[in-house]
């Protein structure tokens, strides 16, 4: 008993070890090896830290901390399930490897003109924003969170303040400020009407009210993580901010910033709104992006403008899941988003290489890469092929749980979403084929450079993207563990676990 | 409880204005509606507070007629985030002065290419009718 009480108080750490860091990296501005060596200890100290969070979760329940020793439920309370555990991992992983691939970076080019005493504070905080994110018990430390990760992400999408940073920056940083806004909004209404913010408090309040209030305060809440999570009609902004930052930041923005918002989505769909799902809006909503989302991806011509819309189309995917409200949508949901974090960092830190070795994303006038550097084309097929949901890949796997739980609810728009996730999965297919084709395959086209001959591909950085597409691959071979994991999760979510456990010490 | 109209009117106007100016192109006027906009917000939170009573220390006085502090922990939570959020667009719109000597938003390269593309109804440059026998891909495209 002792010893799990003890370790309960491992909850903060995956967010006060980075801000902590955070500060020193700051303090060491002047000195980019310490910095370097600092960040690398906080960023490994994390996946350490939340690996056991989720032995915890998964072994023995619901952890909870109600922080600041306040007598609940007055204090801010940090809470781990199974699903945040799961998310927490694959997140710090991710980020650790963004980061070693940022610090290769660093090495490889001495020249470039991003003033790196700024970039490892930042990228710090905004680890430790995405763990407060994912750790949040109520709803204001949830906007806290996502405060915490937004300004890193203006800060390190502008880095440099170069002019097109600046235009991609100013876009991002409007929308996610009227976000942020209409968040505000949702909180002062929720805490009006139950007097609570706290969300285990919340789930056995927001029944209690009447349905239009009910209503609001959920289209509220649904409509912030939407635009956070890049749902269509909310998803414009993604595709014009995203692909002008530096390799390493598009590449955990793409990987995480919006699953934050479709953790976001699931958390308050399933643990606050669990009595009155939105089936229909969701599923109707998760086909427009899937669909509208891969057009986009069809028409561009930019390798991260194409991949950046088919993260948009894949976020699709996973409110397919959130949608069906079943137990196997849920549990498809939360496989997919683990899957998808790790795929689109892969894609993104490739690309970052293509463009080292190619001096351009644009597949105009890039080509015959597979022949001057055979390594990189492999690390590209991979994850594309993953991405478009080849089998044996987590790819398939987590699409065809995904169907499965489609073609088990049965409904005309279940099947409906079926149809157009098979042909989403088709179009990624073609988008990837038409980067591999015309940039690593073809000749380039006339009139374009031709393709270096003698390529030096910079070792740290290989490695690490090396190490990422692994990780895709590992997951597909574990995906059985996995999925009874992520079952479970979903059991969880919907079991009342959550409120039962984190209020244990209120009603007592 | 019975809420404050007032207050609650306030804040819709100014959040109202505040929305106005954010879709503005002007990184200024962006600037003065985040303002406004979160102020307004910041209303909201003390029409959500309850009606205005004594201050909320403990001991000053009854529990029953104080304010409600969390409320106002929230609030000053947010007009911390506000003052950063401000300093942060102020960096942006100076910056953007002195790359281009003003401060509008511009529309992005890449999207005014394909729009104009597909104005002129061509395909880019990138497209050419390449078979795909082993993935058999043109099959959905078509």
């Amino acid at each position: 008993m002792i010893l799990s009480t003890s370790l309960t108080n491992l909850l903060p750490l995956p967010i006060l070890v980075p801000l902590l860091g955070a500060g020193v990296t700051l303090l060491l501005g002047h000195m980019p090896r310490a910095q370097r060596a600092v960040s690398t200890l906080c960023l490994l100290a994390v996946p350490l830290i939340t690996s056991v969070l989720l032995y915890l979760a998964d072994t023995r329940g619901v952890q909870h901390l109600w922080v600041g020793g306040w007598r609940p439920p007055l204090g801010i309370a940090l809470v781990a399930d199974r699903l945040s555990a799961l998310m927490l991992l694959v997140a710090s992983l991710v980020t650790l490897s963004v980061h070693v691939f940022a610090t290769g970076q660093d090495a490889e080019e001495r020249k470039v003109e991003t003033p790196v005493s700024i970039f490892h504070p930042t990228f710090l905080l905004l680890s430790a924003g995405v763990s407060n994110a994912f750790l949040a018990g109520d709803l204001f430390n949830l906007f806290v969170g996502f405060e915490m990760l937004l300004f890193s992400s203006y800060v390190l999408l502008t880095l440099g303040g170069t002019a097109d940073r600046i235009r991609a920056g100013a876009t991002y940083v409007v929308v996610n400020l009227l976000s942020s806004s209409l968040f505000l909004v949702a909180l002062a209404a929720v805490y009006a009407a139950t007097g609570t913010i706290n969300m285990a408090q919340l789930s056995l309040r927001l029944p209690d009210l009447g349905d239009n209030v009910q209503g609001a305060l959920q289209f509220a809440l649904l409509a912030v993580f939407a635009i956070k999570a890049a749902v269509f009609p909310l998803s414009a902004w993604l595709p014009d901010s995203y692909p002008t930052a530096p390799a390493p930041v598009t590449a955990v923005f793409a990987g995480l910033l919006t699953k934050v918002g479709v953790y976001a989505i699931l958390r308050t769909q399933t643990v606050l709104f669990d009595h009155r799902p939105l089936g229909t809006l969701l599923l109707v909503a998760a086909l427009a992006t899937m669909l509208v989302g891969i057009a986009g991806a069809v028409a561009q011509v930019e390798i991260k403008r194409i991949l950046s819309f088919t993260l948009v189309s894949h976020i699709g995917f996973m409110v397919f899941g959130i949608g069906l409200a079943t137990p196997d949508g849920l549990s498809g949901a939360i496989f997919y988003t683990a899957h998808h974090i790790t795929i689109q960092t892969a894609l993104f830190l490739v690309v970052g290489l293509v463009e080292r070795v190619g001096g351009t994303t644009s597949i105009d006038r890039l080509g015959g890469l597979a022949a001057a550097s055979p390594v990189l084309g492999a690390l590209f097929f991979v994850p594309a092929m993953n991405l478009a949901g080849i089998p044996p890949m987590s790819g398939f796997v987590g699409k065809l749980g995904l169907l499965d739980a489609g073609v088990r609810a049965g409904t005309p728009l279940a099947w409906l979403l079926v149809a157009g996730s098979v042909v989403t999965s088709l179009l990624t297919l073609y988008a990837v084929a038409k980067i591999w084709s015309r940039s690593f395959w073809a000749d380039p086209v006339e009139g374009a450079p031709p393709p270096p001959t003698k390529v030096r591909l910079p070792r740290l950085q290989t490695a690490t993207a090396m190490t990422m597409v692994a990780l895709t691959l590992l997951i597909a071979v574990l995906a059985g563990p996995l999925y009874a994991y992520t079952d479970r999760a979903a059991e969880t979510l919907r079991s009342g676990e959550y409120a039962r456990t984190v209020l244990a010490e209120v009603a007592s | 409880m019975s809420p404050n109209l007032t207050l609650a009117l306030v804040a819709g106007i100014l959040v109202a204005c505040g929305v106005y100016l954010l879709t503005e192109r002007s990184l200024t006027r962006i600037l003065v509606g985040v303002v406004i906009l979160s102020n307004g917000v910041n209303i909201l939170f003390l029409v959500a507070s309850g009606p205005a009573g004594r201050p909320p220390f403990v001991g000053s006085s009854d529990t029953a007629d104080s304010a409600d502090p969390l409320p106002q922990a929230m609030v000053l939570t947010a007009i911390v985030i506000t003052l950063a959020v401000t300093a942060y667009v102020l960096a942006m719109a100076y910056r953007s002065f002195q790359l281009h000597g003003h401060d509008e938003v511009s529309d992005d390269v890449e999207d005014a290419r394909i729009r104009e593309l597909a104005g002129r109804d061509e395909a880019s440059e990138s497209f050419e009718p390449i078979t795909f026998a082993d993935t058999g891909e043109d099959v959905v495209s078509e």
